[in-house]
């Protein structure tokens, strides 16, 4: 059920994110979300894609500090209310969010969660309207 | 591990001869410089001592002690006890400001520092049948010859690499079988960095043997350069206006202390600033007195080292006295809002941190009237997160480390691999902004 996320560490620099995507460009890697987060001297990029073994590799090679790890990816009714339902459902079984970024695809609005405990979070959604993708499923979309 | 005691008689002598011995050697070299140089008769004359007062080794703490600007006012050769026609080698330490230091060997000081840098080797676990990748510079400095001649005095296979170009340090290292590295303990890690970029691992090498010296480096980093060259490393210590290499190395049995060679060097360890001789045990200025140099004898040289002495008796044998690793110098010592530091310490403090390599860069600046250190280290996969939080945390943590052990506030910042420059040599550090 969990989706693997790679992260990149980058030191704010002009023109660091346009050589990251430059490198996966080259090595045929295509990027499915992303989202940054910063502080004032550095930032951490994490991406999901299409191919993490070549995106690994790659940015390993061009000498980038990288990490992975799972997340979980939701998909959320795409109406107004949407989200605020799953975040209630969320707070009520207290699970907590350490970061998380959305996108939308078709009717689908799939959110990429980091959670503090992903396998309660699991638990806690199965049967619920909402549901947990798989990355077959997430990239089958 | 064994190592092969060289010179038996002198490394082995019983206390009470080996001092007997100095006060001997003492006496000829004092009056070799007070009948030979004008510096060490003025010198003399002006702390009331004559040669003839040498009694014992204690009586060296009353002769003056001579300072590296002693030797720049005497540039190059006033200090020379010999004319240059006696003179068979010319070394010279880099002068980072101003003239270099130069430093004069008879031919029977060139045989002197062989048969000690034998002596090191040998201490280091080295012996006939290695084959010795020599990677400290050759030239100037006496790095490279001095391990050179040492080696072919032992009988080992010696490779004058030379430092640099450290992608063929490597091949050369896995075709020729090199089993023991010489170098700067920051070239060594230059090198395995390397390595993992070429895909050679350890195993394909012979190496066994590393002997690192001529900069200050610690415990942590003698673990890690170990661990990831599959060696035994071991700290030497010279300084050319001593000899070179071959001043003091530790045994690879108690790799514990540095033995100083002191049946040719006497050693003390002062307080920097009153010049008063501390007992053993205490740290302070490292200070040498050579006792058998024909060319370019020292007396009390202020080395601005900082160190103890340490006389407990080595389960390898040997009866000279061992002094700590490095742990400074006076003068590399940074004063950051009246505290003083040195980058040793930083850096023994960053490698308490578990996942971080000692890639790491000091920046001092000053700001307004305030001082500032920014801490710059590279963030490797072993410390990286995908959360912020988990980042800034490391960060907080080597702040505080540095608030509590050293006594200064240090903004941390983390950078990317690869990115803090690499050295070839002696590891530059510090980088100070300050005007002043």
């Amino acid at each position: 059920m969990k989706v693997e996320q790679i992260s990149i560490f980058m030191e704010n620099k002009a023109g660091r994110l346009a050589q990251i995507t430059r490198v996966l460009g080259d090595a045929g890697v295509n990027i499915l979300a992303l989202s940054l987060a910063d502080t004032a001297d550095f930032g951490i990029l994490r991406i999901l894609v299409n191919e993490n073994d070549s995106a690994l590799s790659a940015l390993k090679d061009c000498g980038f500090t990288v990490g992975k790890n799972e997340v979980l990816a939701v998909d959320v009714p795409d109406r107004p209310g949407g989200l605020a339902e799953f975040l209630e459902v969320l707070n009520v079984n207290e699970i907590n969010i350490e970061y998380m970024y959305a996108y939308r695809k078709g009717a689908h609005a799939i959110l990429i969660f980091r959670f503090d405990d992903l396998d309660k979070a699991i638990d806690t959604l199965s049967g619920t309207e909402f549901k947990v993708l798989t990355a077959d499923e997430l990239y089958s979309l | 591990m064994i190592s092969m005691i060289w010179d038996e008689e002198f490394e082995t002598m019983p206390r009470e001869a080996l001092e007997s011995l100095q006060a001997y050697r003492l006496r000829k070299t004092a009056e070799r410089v007070y009948a030979t140089v004008p510096f060490y008769k003025e010198s003399f004359d002006r702390a009331k001592f004559h040669p003839s007062q040498i009694k014992s080794v204690d009586d060296l703490r009353r002769l003056p002690f001579t300072h590296k600007e002693d030797l720049r006012d005497n540039y190059p050769f006033g200090l020379f006890t010999l004319p240059l026609h006696e003179v068979v080698r010319i070394h010279a330490s880099s002068g980072t400001t101003g003239k270099p230091t130069v430093v004069g060997y008879t031919r029977r000081d060139i045989e002197t520092w062989s048969t000690l840098m034998a002596r090191t080797l040998s201490c280091a676990g080295v012996q006939k049948g290695d084959v010795v990748q020599n990677a400290y510079g050759y030239g100037l400095f006496t790095g490279g010859l001095g391990f050179h001649y040492g080696s072919e005095r032992l009988g080992a296979t010696v490779i004058p690499i030379s430092g640099g170009n450290t992608k063929r340090q490597i091949m050369l290292m896995e075709d020729f079988g090199s089993t023991v590295l010489t170098c700067t303990p920051s070239y060594a890690l230059t090198i395995a960095e390397a390595m993992d970029e070429m895909q050679v691992t350890k195993d394909r090498l012979k190496l066994r043997i590393g002997i690192f010296g001529a900069e200050p480096w610690s415990q942590n980093m003698r673990l890690q350069v170990e661990n990831k060259l599959g060696i035994d490393a071991v700290d030497i210590y010279g300084l050319s206006e001593v000899i070179g290499p071959g001043v003091s190395v530790e045994c690879i049995e108690a790799k514990n202390g540095l033995h100083i060679f002191e049946d040719h060097f006497i050693p003390e360890v002062i307080d920097p600033v009153t010049g008063d001789t501390l007992p053993y045990g205490e740290e302070g200025e490292l200070v040498f007195t050579t006792v058998t140099k024909e060319a370019f004898p020292v007396i009390r040289y202020r080395t601005r080292d900082i160190t103890r002495l340490n006389q407990e008796p080595c389960r390898c044998g040997r009866t000279h006295l061992r002094m700590e690793r490095i742990t400074g110098r006076t003068d590399d010592m940074l004063i950051i809002r009246g505290i003083n530091l040195f980058p040793s310490q930083i850096e023994s403090l960053l490698m308490n941190i578990n996942g971080l390599e000692p890639h790491y860069q000091i920046v001092v600046k000053r700001e307004g009237t305030l001082d500032t250190m920014e801490v710059r280290i590279e963030v490797n996969e072993s410390v990286f997160s995908d959360e912020i939080k988990n980042l800034e945390a490391l960060e907080k943590k080597i702040e505080n480390e540095c608030k509590e052990s050293l006594g200064v506030a240090a903004q941390i910042k983390l950078v990317e691999p690869k990115t803090l420059q690499r050295f070839e040599g002696k590891a530059q550090r510090v980088i100070d902004e300050r005007k002043i």
